[in-house]
Formats: structure tokens, C-alpha cells, sequence
């Protein structure tokens, strides 16, 4: 007790020294807290929005499935069978068909893929409810990105071509009768939505699908023979391992920080322990042991992680609580990165967090105060007295 | 003798004011294919920053096998192609590979060009794959031509519809053109430069135009070619495209 007294009282003692220690490691705790709420928050709106849009509770893909090549799509459609058509009437399943085509916007060609879904589900937030139109032409739903790339917008008439399931070519036009805004890529880029009928008629595959997306609230998935199940620890392993990636990426941050601020209380311990030599000597000789004294030392070092922690609090929380109130919008070009970003990020701070790196540049400063400490073992407390530099 | 001859007119179609669209494509597939063939092209590809010409050397037996070797530009020389049926291994130089390429990719453009890996090297013989019917008549560069339309009677034709121009001393298509299952056209192909190669007139510059996409289409030009030559065997196989 009487050392924390003492190098409470020291610590306060020396003033704009420790002052400036203190200000610089706050800001580490605060940007380190505050960027590891941001990738956290990132991390799980980009999960919500992919589950939301693209992937539900897990989905069936037809054995041939390979989303990373696309020459197995000729190959990737098989028949629903009867329990698959129970599940897709009782909302618990939806089918999505796809297949490759070439469009023409403006005399370019572009090839695209083709995504039949059901006009009536109601598992994905995709507006696919605007298909469901009676029209000559193919009613074709997409994305943000792909009507910029493609420079349609609704009302605009394009040329469709594709091959059937015999390989013969086939051509007709459509129709671009809503544009959908989301934060997942993934459904946008390079992608027309069409009514699911019309592209089992088109391809002449009726009943047909390549994937089977399922309703993520309900539970006891059916065993469908013929595919393949993921789930949604394997459908989001992509975006889990991008979000690791970034944690590393940020710990060098993070490690700098606390570097500099590491190095500052270092100095002061070094300057400390020269400039007391003589309270260091009396204190040596009025009964306390080299290791108590080293203790008071290592302990005024490691309080500047505490009142860190405090100074942080004071300026950190309602900075932190208005960002998480209010987000943080990000860049125009972070929406091609590939993953699911939204225009905002609201970061999350969970207490795990900030108990975490609390005790992490607790144990930091502690040791860092140490080292130079140490030096109080090698004094002879006479020569200390006298102020003899060893 | 009168009596014979009017029987011969209606009787061998050769004979007749318009001929059947079976006898049509015979005499075009008596033109157009070949046991075998080796020659050389240039084609030239007319994109929206300008025009490349590709030079290149092929030989080919039947329907089944291709091999072709670029010659120009120094980009794409010695990069080779291989076709048996319907795959297709592609060697490229400077990575030094051979790639197998699946059959869907037959499909895909040439170097950009408006023909796909299947049109160039597409030898069908039309009887095999077509009904015919002869459907008019026209001019085509003062030539009179029959309008020849093919159905489809097999399900795996890339094209179920197609017209042609047949030229009606030379028998050969003079224009051509390929249509969607829809009865949209998609492609079209004007063949001039009709020369005579023994017994068959065979056409040694040909324009490709995507009639969905802007642009003035790929010239397709036959520097010189050979008929019913004799190619060894070692020439379409994966070992040849690495020498």
C-alpha cells in the first residue's frame, strides 16, 4: 500500500513528463479499441448483409457446383425433386437457377450470368417481387454496380444471348425493370436476375435449378440426395479469413503505438532512475530492499497504463459511442473491393475488447518499466547516496 | 428423246429451275469440306482502337481434328492449338504450357475476334445437321443466287437456323447467315474471292460480323490452300504442339 502511495505521489510528482506519457499511450488505446471496432463491426454487418442477400441459412448446391469456374455451370442444374418442391412452397427453400449469356448494351458485348429466382420468395432481401411482371421481353432485375458497368437503368431495352441446354444459341430482349442497391458484390457485379420460369424455359430446363438457398430461421434442414449442402461457416469462410487478414494487418499498427508510447515511458524510466539515485540510495538505506525499490519503480511505470486508461475514457467513450451511433461513411471505391462493405460502418466495441487491450498495455507498460529497473539491483547504495553513476 | 429429256429435267435436280435444298447442300459440302486441308490465313480482327492482323497455318482432317500454329504477330507466334472433337489444348510459348481447355470454351472468341474457337474450326457437313429448302432467289455482287434455308433436324447445332446465298453456277454459299432459336440473327458471313481448287470453288476471304455488336466484324483472308493432302498422325497430337 505505502508503494502505491509513493509512486502514486511520484508519478503525479514529475508532472508534464508524465503528463505527455500518459496522452500519447491514451491515444494508442483509443485508436487500437477504436480500429478493432471498426473490423469487428465490418465483420459482422458483412456477414448479416451476405446471409441477408446472398446465402440464407446455408445453401444446396447441385453436385457439378463450382462457383470459381465457370465452365461446370453447363453441367451444374438438376430437377427439383417432390420434398424439394414442399420446402420452396413452404418457404423454407428457394431455388436459383443459373447460367452463363452474353448481353449487348449499346453494340458492346459483355458476358453476364443469369440468376432465375422465384418472384414470390421471401428467404433473400433481393426485390425479386419487381419480376414478377407480364411482359414481352425478359424482365431483368440487377444491381447498382452492374447497371453503372453496363450503363443501363430502368426502362432500358438490352439483347440477350445464350445457349440452351443443347448448346444451340438463342437470343431475345430485355428489359430492365427494377435496379437493387446492396452491400454484397457478390449478387451485383456482372449478374441479371430474371424470373425463374422464364430462364427454365429459355434453357430448357424445367423444374431445374443449380442452387437451393434456405430460410435461415428455420432449423432441421431437409437431406436433399443429389446436393450439396454449405453451410454458413463455410459460405462466409471467405469473408472470415479477409477479416483475419485485416487483423493482422492492423496488429503492425497496433504494435507501433504501442511501441512509441513503450519507448516514452521507457526513457522516463531511464531518466528516473538516474536522476533519483540518491532517493534511490536513502530509500536502500533507510530498510528497504533493492527488491522493494525496484517494485515502486516498476509500478510508477505501469500506473501510466492505468491513468492511460483513464485519460482514454474521459475523451475515448463519447467519441467511440458517437461513431457507433452514427457510422463511419466509407469510401466511394471501397464498394469494388469484392466484399460485402456498406456505405457506413458502425463499429462494434464489445467489453471483451476493451478489457483486452487494457490488460494488454497494462502488462506491457509493467514490463517495459521493468528493464530499466532492474539497474537498482546493480547500485551500491552508498555510492547512490553520493550520486555516483555506476 | 424429247420425253427423256423433259424427264431429266424434272427428275435430276441439277437439271431443274431450282433444285432441291438437299441437292443444294451436297454440292456446297462437295465445296466446302474436305478429308483434309492445310492452309494458311490471315485474320483480321477490326476492334474499336483499331485492327490486328493474326497470321496463322492449319491443318485439318475431317471434322474431328485441327491443328493450327500462329505465325504474326511476334505476340502470338508459336502459340498452337489442338483440336480433337471437342477439346481443345492450347500451347502457349511464353509460359511454355499446354492447356486443356473444356469443350464450352470452343465457344468463347477468338483473340477477339467475331468468330469462336467452334467457327473456326467448324467443318460440319451441313447435310448431316440441316433440312434444306430453297426459299427464293437473289443477286448477290451480279451473281444470282437461290436463298437456301436450313432447319436444324439434330438438337446439338449451335445455330437451329440458318441462310445461305448459294451462288447458282458455283454452288457455293456467297453469304451466310446464322440465326437464334428466337429467329434473331446473330451472325452473318459474306464469302467472296472465289477461286477454283480442282474440282471445287472454294471462297478465300470471308467477313465475319456479330450482328449484335458494333464494329465492322473479323476478315478472315486464305493465303493458300490444299485439299485431300496426306497429314501424318504425329501432327494432331499434344507432343507436336510443344515442338
Amino acid at each position: 500500500m505505502l508503494s502505491l502511495k509513493l509512486a502514486w505521489r511520484n508519478l503525479i510528482g514529475a508532472g508534464l513528463r508524465t503528463w505527455l506519457n500518459v496522452i500519447v499511450l491514451s491515444i494508442s488505446f483509443v485508436v487500437i479499441i477504436w480500429h478493432r471496432g471498426m473490423l469487428d463491426g465490418w465483420h459482422e454487418q458483412a456477414r448479416r448483409d451476405t446471409i441477408e442477400w446472398e446465402i440464407g441459412g446455408g445453401q444446396y448446391w447441385q453436385k457439378n457446383y463450382d462457383p470459381y469456374d465457370a465452365f461446370t455451370l453447363v453441367d451444374s442444374h438438376e430437377k427439383l425433386s417432390a420434398d424439394i418442391q414442399e420446402g420452396v412452397m413452404s418457404n423454407i427453400l428457394t431455388p436459383i437457377l443459373i447460367s452463363q449469356a452474353t448481353i449487348y448494351p449499346q453494340g458492346r458485348i459483355q458476358s453476364v450470368l443469369l440468376k432465375g429466382i422465384d418472384p414470390t420468395q421471401k428467404i433473400l432481401n433481393l426485390p425479386a417481387k419487381k419480376l414478377a411482371t407480364e411482359s414481352y421481353e425478359i424482365p431483368v432485375l440487377m444491381g447498382t454496380r452492374m447497371a453503372e458497368s453496363t450503363k443501363l437503368t430502368i426502362g432500358d431495352i438490352v439483347t440477350i444471348r445464350w445457349r440452351d441446354v443443347n448448346g444451340t444459341f438463342d437470343a431475345a430482349e430485355a428489359k430492365i425493370v427494377d435496379l437493387f442497391r446492396t452491400n454484397v458484390p457478390k449478387i451485383d457485379n456482372g449478374q441479371l436476375w430474371i424470373p425463374l420460369d422464364r430462364l427454365r424455359q429459355m434453357m430448357q430446363m424445367p423444374d431445374e435449378a443449380t442452387i437451393i438457398v434456405t430460410n435461415p430461421e428455420k432449423k432441421n434442414l431437409p437431406q436433399l440426395s443429389g446436393w450439396t449442402f454449405r453451410d454458413q461457416q463455410y459460405l462466409l469462410s471467405d469473408i472470415d479469413r479477409t477479416i483475419k487478414q485485416k487483423q493482422v494487418g492492423g496488429s503492425i499498427i497496433y504494435i507501433i503505438l504501442l511501441f512509441l508510447a513503450m519507448l516514452a515511458i521507457f526513457d522516463t524510466q531511464v531518466l528516473s532512475i538516474f536522476r533519483r539515485q540518491r532517493e534511490i540510495g536513502t530509500q536502500i538505506a533507510l530498510g528497504m530492499t533493492r527488491g522493494q525499490v525496484i517494485r515502486l519503480f516498476t509500478l510508477e511505470g505501469s500506473m501510466h497504463s492505468i491513468l492511460a486508461a483513464a485519460v482514454a475514457a474521459i475523451y475515448g467513450i463519447p467519441l467511440l459511442l458517437l461513431q457507433v451511433k452514427y457510422g463511419i461513411t466509407m469510401p466511394e471505391n471501397t464498394d469494388e473491393y469484392g466484399m460485402a462493405i456498406a456505405e457506413k460502418i458502425f463499429p462494434v466495441y464489445s467489453l471483451g475488447l476493451v478489457i483486452t487491450t487494457t490488460i494488454v498495455i497494462f502488462i506491457t507498460a509493467t514490463i517495459v518499466s521493468f528493464i530499466p529497473a532492474r539497474k537498482i539491483s546493480r547500485m551500491k547504495p552508498t555510492d547512490a547516496i553520493r550520486g555516483k553513476i555506476n | 428423246m424429247k420425253i427423256v429429256f423433259l424427264l431429266l429435267v424434272i427428275y435430276v435436280p441439277g437439271f431443274s429451275q431450282t433444285p432441291s435444298g438437299e441437292y443444294l447442300l451436297d454440292k456446297i459440302d462437295q465445296n466446302m469440306s474436305s478429308d483434309s486441308r492445310v492452309f494458311t490465313s490471315k485474320m483480321v480482327i477490326h476492334g474499336r482502337r483499331g485492327s490486328r492482323t493474326v497470321e496463322s497455318k492449319t491443318w485439318a482432317i475431317g471434322e474431328e481434328k485441327s491443328f493450327t500454329e500462329y505465325l504474326a504477330p511476334a505476340r502470338e507466334k508459336d502459340t498452337k492449338m489442338l483440336k480433337l472433337e471437342d477439346q481443345l489444348w492450347m500451347y502457349s510459348p511464353a509460359t511454355d504450357r499446354t492447356i486443356q481447355i473444356s469443350g464450352h470454351m470452343l465457344r468463347q472468341s477468338v483473340m477477339g475476334s467475331d468468330l469462336s474457337y467452334e467457327d473456326m474450326m467448324d467443318d460440319k457437313k451441313l447435310q448431316t445437321h440441316y433440312t434444306a429448302a430453297v426459299v427464293g432467289t437473289d443477286t448477290i455482287e451480279s451473281r444470282p443466287c437461290w436463298i437456301l434455308e436450313l432447319q436444324a433436324k439434330t438438337k446439338d447445332v449451335a445455330y437451329e437456323m440458318r441462310k445461305l446465298w448459294v451462288d447458282q453456277q458455283r454452288y457455293l454459299p456467297l453469304r451466310q447467315e446464322l440465326y437464334a432459336k428466337s429467329g434473331k440473327l446473330l451472325k452473318r458471313m459474306e464469302l467472296s474471292e472465289i477461286v477454283r481448287h480442282g474440282k471445287r470453288w472454294y471462297p478465300m476471304h470471308i467477313l465475319f460480323k456479330d450482328m449484335l455488336k458494333d464494329g465492322k466484324g473479323t476478315e478472315f483472308m486464305v493465303d493458300d490452300i490444299e485439299f485431300d493432302v496426306t497429314i501424318p498422325d504425329y501432327r494432331f497430337s499434344k507432343a507436336s504442339l510443344r515442338r
